[in-house]
């Protein structure tokens, strides 16, 4: 029966590019796993290797107790959704989903293909032409065709990228529906972490041919282990600070001549030059005319910021408030109505919980994982 | 409602006060089409009605007229009757001929674009300019050039009676063999090209996704890759099959009388000034090629895939 999907010290390189370096990786049986990276990061390599697709340079993959790293692809029980689906066009839906049970030589294949149909809700289309259906109906024919093999490992190459954002979301929650209905493993490629955190039990975020962190969609957002995590899942304000002191359980660090306190566990590194990381959300303004109120130790707070940016959002209202040594932070604060409003130009405190602050190693960039505006 | 107006029709429910100015555009639209048809069309009209229509007229000449004489139109479909019965040998032997030399291209010429649009790689473009390469010397040329690598005292014969493949008395030239295998080098290209053209379209990640679907190579091949190049092999087989089957320079120059197909024969009695026999077999030959080009066409059915 099948079992864990283990990548061991897995390599890929083209020519003098490596495109995967050295990746090790578990995916536990039943579990859908997104592997999460901006376009180049590796992420459609590691799968492709996993189809058989593409050959490793070095390392293996075990899928259970069998190594199938130099197994061909149509030996491998492993099916994929590929980016932009890949039906065949000579073929109608019906075929197209039958295709991989008649290579089988899978008798019943009449019974099995309609109820595959019926599970992704295209009954009625089985007599048209791939070029027939629309872009989500394609998907799902796709999905359809693998799914209908019981693959040990279902494999999804951007399965959602060529849909417009409504349907995406929607076959978002299709996909998770369907991956719990039938409990087969799952993995996801994708570079957009909204998707891979809405779908995903685990996320491998990769970049650059290596993955950078791999953990919860919780684990993830909340305590990122690198800039580029910190970066590329949401969105992060990031300070230069450097360590002054270790007090029990907390290390305080200096940002500007404030002093900032942060967990001991939430620190990658413990003396030195730092980025004190904190999330938008976590931030709240403070009118900074006013005296701050006995809080003090327990709350993180940097004074004397200047509102320079105000955009309402509806749910939210994100600000820039920019601090007096220069750096602008980003704080998106609820619109619940109990919390003053403020303009472009005021006077601001911003104040976060401890708990909310990590601390990231200065060596890396600040900027890695940004996001380019298109 | 531009995009309707282009096809020509005038929009429909539009408003009285709309109306007056899009008519106005599609009509001038109109006339610019017609205009840019006319060139074409002329030249159709001059090259392809006229003639047409003077070989069947000719077809049904009165058989006694001649030259001196002159002729007239008699509307005499026995003309078609003698025609068929005399030649019906070098018809069939036309057929056959060019079916041999299709089915012959086919089978070189597809693992040959198939190498040339999958694997060929850097060196595709030379590739293809090697297939094209023939067309840079006439037809004439190169069929003349067949016959002395076939000749009797040429190589490839002395090879052969060296290996014993051929008797002493054997010979290539002035065979059937010669006559397809000239037929075969000539149209090779056209077969090629159009095989190569469809192939190439074929998306990669469909062989892959047949691969990722349990189809070992052979099956990917015979489930996928085949029936998406079906377009090339239709217009490969017919682009060989039709100038072959009309061909009378491969039979003049590479075989003898026992070889003739039905082109030496057109060929022969319109030098002799026999014009309504030779017309009747060209109407003949052409209606023949097109019901049989559209029966196969309707057969395999590539209408949805191009």
């Amino acid at each position: 029966m099948a079992g864990d999907l283990v990548l061991a010290g897995l390599c890929k390189r083209f020519g003098s590019f490596t495109a995967v370096h050295e990746l090790d990786l578990t995916v536990p049986q039943g579990a859908f796993f997104a592997l999460l990276g901006p376009s180049g990061c590796g992420k459609t390599t590691t799968l492709r290797m996993v189809a058989g697709l593409e050959r490793p340079s070095a390392g293996g993959i075990r899928l259970g107790a069998d190594e199938i790293t130099e197994l061909r692809p149509y030996k491998r029980p492993v099916n994929t959704v590929f980016q932009s689906y890949a039906l065949f066009p000579h073929l109608d839906v019906f075929e197209n989903v039958a295709f991989g049970l008649r290579r089988r030589g899978v008798k019943q294949v009449r019974q099995q293909v309609e109820d595959m149909l019926e599970l992704v809700e295209l009954g009625e289309y089985r007599h048209r032409k791939p070029a027939q259906l629309s872009g989500g109906q394609q998907q799902r024919v796709a999905l359809a065709r693998a799914l209908i093999n019981h693959p040990e490992v279902l494999l999804l190459d951007e399965p959602l990228g060529a849909l417009d954002l409504k349907l995406r979301r929607q076959m978002q929650i299709e996909l998770k529906r369907i991956q719990t209905e039938v409990g087969i493993t799952f993995v996801h490629v994708t570079h957009d972490q909204e998707e891979a955190m809405t779908m995903a039990d685990s996320i491998a975020v990769m970049n650059a041919g290596v993955i950078e962190q791999l953990g919860t969609p919780v684990e993830l957002y909340d305590l990122p282990a690198t800039t580029f995590v910190a970066n590329f899942l949401g969105q992060s304000n990031l300070l230069e600070g450097s360590v002054l002191d270790r007090r029990g359980d907390s290390l305080v660090v200096e940002v500007h001549g404030s002093k900032v306190v942060v967990p001991a566990a939430r620190a990658r590194v413990a003396d030195g030059a730092v980025w004190v990381g904190v999330r938008p959300e976590k931030v709240h303004l403070a009118d900074g005319d006013r005296p701050q109120d006995g809080a003090g130790d327990q709350v993180n707070c940097l004074r004397g910021a200047v509102v320079s940016d105000v955009s309402y959002v509806g749910v939210s209202t994100q600000y820039l408030a920019r601090l007096s040594w220069g750096p602008e932070l980003t704080v998106f604060e609820q619109n619940t109505g109990a919390r003053d409003t403020f303009a472009v130009g005021d006077t601001v405190d911003l104040n976060w919980q401890p708990a909310h602050t990590f601390v990231l190693d200065a060596k890396q960039d600040a900027k890695a994982g940004v996001e380019e505006v298109a | 409602m531009s995009a309707l107006s282009h096809l020509g029709g005038a929009p429909p429910a539009a408003g009285p006060p709309a109306a007056a100015e899009p008519e106005r555009r599609t009509g001038r639209r109109r006339l610019t089409a017609y205009l840019l048809l006319l060139p074409g069309g002329l030249w159709l009209v001059l090259f392809f009605v006229v003639p047409l229509v003077t070989l069947l007229s000719a077809s049904l000449y009165d058989p006694s007229g001649s030259v001196e004489t002159g002729y007239t139109v008699t509307w005499h479909w026995q003309n078609y009757v003698d025609a068929l019965r005399d030649y019906a040998r070098p018809f069939g032997r036309s057929f056959v001929y060019a079916l041999v030399a299709t089915a012959i291209c086919l089978l070189l010429g597809y693992p040959l674009a198939y190498a040339i649009a999958f694997k060929a790689g850097r060196w595709k473009n030379l590739m293809l300019a090697l297939v094209i390469a023939p067309f840079f010397t006439s037809f004439l040329i190169r069929t003349l050039s067949w016959k002395l690598l076939l000749g009797d005292n040429g190589f490839v014969v002395d090879v052969l009676q060296a290996l014993r493949i051929l008797g002493p008395d054997g010979r290539l030239l002035a065979t059937t063999a010669a006559v397809v295998t000239g037929l075969t080098y000539n149209f090779l290209p056209f077969m090629v090209l159009p095989l190569y053209a469809s192939l190439e379209r074929i998306d990669h990640r469909l062989i892959e996704a047949g691969g990722d679907l349990f189809a070992g190579p052979f099956t990917t091949f015979r489930t996928v890759t085949l029936p998406l190049s079906m377009p090339g092999v239709v217009a490969g087989t017919l682009l060989t099959f039709i100038p072959a089957a009309g061909d009378y320079i491969n039979a003049q120059l590479l075989g003898t009388p026992k070889q003739r197909m039905i082109g030496n024969d057109i060929q022969s009695l319109f030098a002799a000034g026999v014009y309504p026999t030779a017309a009747a077999l060209s109407v003949t030959l052409m209606a023949a090629i097109v019901v049989l080009v559209l029966f196969y066409v309707r057969r395999t059915g590539t209408e949805d895939l191009v």
